[in-house]
């Protein structure tokens, strides 16, 4: 059985971090912010989430491992709502999409905001 | 047939090594990222890496205390995202918004 544990928790960790990865690599490689809060904000969130679920799975006390899904469910709540709230506050500040965008739904929103009606 | 400690702490070693190459890049995007919410959204990567890399940590060392330290870690990071927006939306007009100049064949570049 403690040897059933260590495998699960050993494949979750290289999942998790593997998460991670893909998460940086769309930082670093997609066009612009909105696109960017995609992969920062899913992947990145899940990554950690599977570490620390594979954290609660091996650990030996009933305590720790409650506290470590009580921290997945915390960064299940905070991660939309921080993203949301970025994307929100750079696109009323009028930071651009990227021109490859096919749509803005939120483009009546901005507008009223902006000094120079186009 | 590997023992199960041993396997485990094989795959502690591969998750820390693409965990610090994951960090690496998430700073690369911090020094290059044109814009201040590109900042703010890899710092909040940032402490999704770190909380990534305490959990591991948590699992290799056995010590309890780390998945405290990882809860408090996550409550700032959120708190300082939020605090963040508050502020790119109190500074309207930003005075350098770079051009785009990405096209389909070479984004990020």
């Amino acid at each position: 059985m403690s040897v059933l544990i260590d495998y699960v928790a050993g494949i979750l960790i290289v999942i998790g971090a593997l998460f991670t990865l893909t998460a940086s690599i769309g930082l670093l490689r997609l066009p612009d912010l909105y696109t960017r809060m995609h992969a920062a904000s899913k992947a990145g969130t899940l990554g950690s989430c599977v570490v620390l679920i594979a954290l609660a799975v091996q650990a030996h006390d009933f305590a720790i491992a409650t506290r470590a899904l009580a921290g997945v469910a915390f960064f299940l709540l905070t991660a939309p709502i921080s993203a949301h709230l970025l994307a929100k506050a750079a696109h009323s500040a009028g930071y651009r999409l990227w021109q490859g965008s096919v749509r803005d739904d939120m483009a009546d929103a901005a507008q009223p905001r902006q000094t120079t009606q186009s | 047939m590997i023992s199960g400690e041993s396997f485990l702490a094989f795959c502690v070693m591969i998750a820390l090594g693409i965990l610090c190459l994951s960090f690496l890049l998430t700073v690369l995007r911090i020094l290059r990222g044109p814009t201040l919410p590109d900042r703010v959204l890899a710092l909040d990567m940032l402490v999704a890496v770190a909380i990534g890399f305490i959990a591991v940590l948590g699992i290799k060392t056995g010590f309890s205390f780390h998945v405290d330290i990882a809860i408090a870690l996550g409550l700032v990071g959120f708190l300082a995202t939020v605090a963040f927006a508050r502020f790119i939306i109190s500074r309207k007009a930003d005075p350098e918004i770079p051009p785009r100049r990405a096209a389909p064949g070479e984004a990020g570049q």
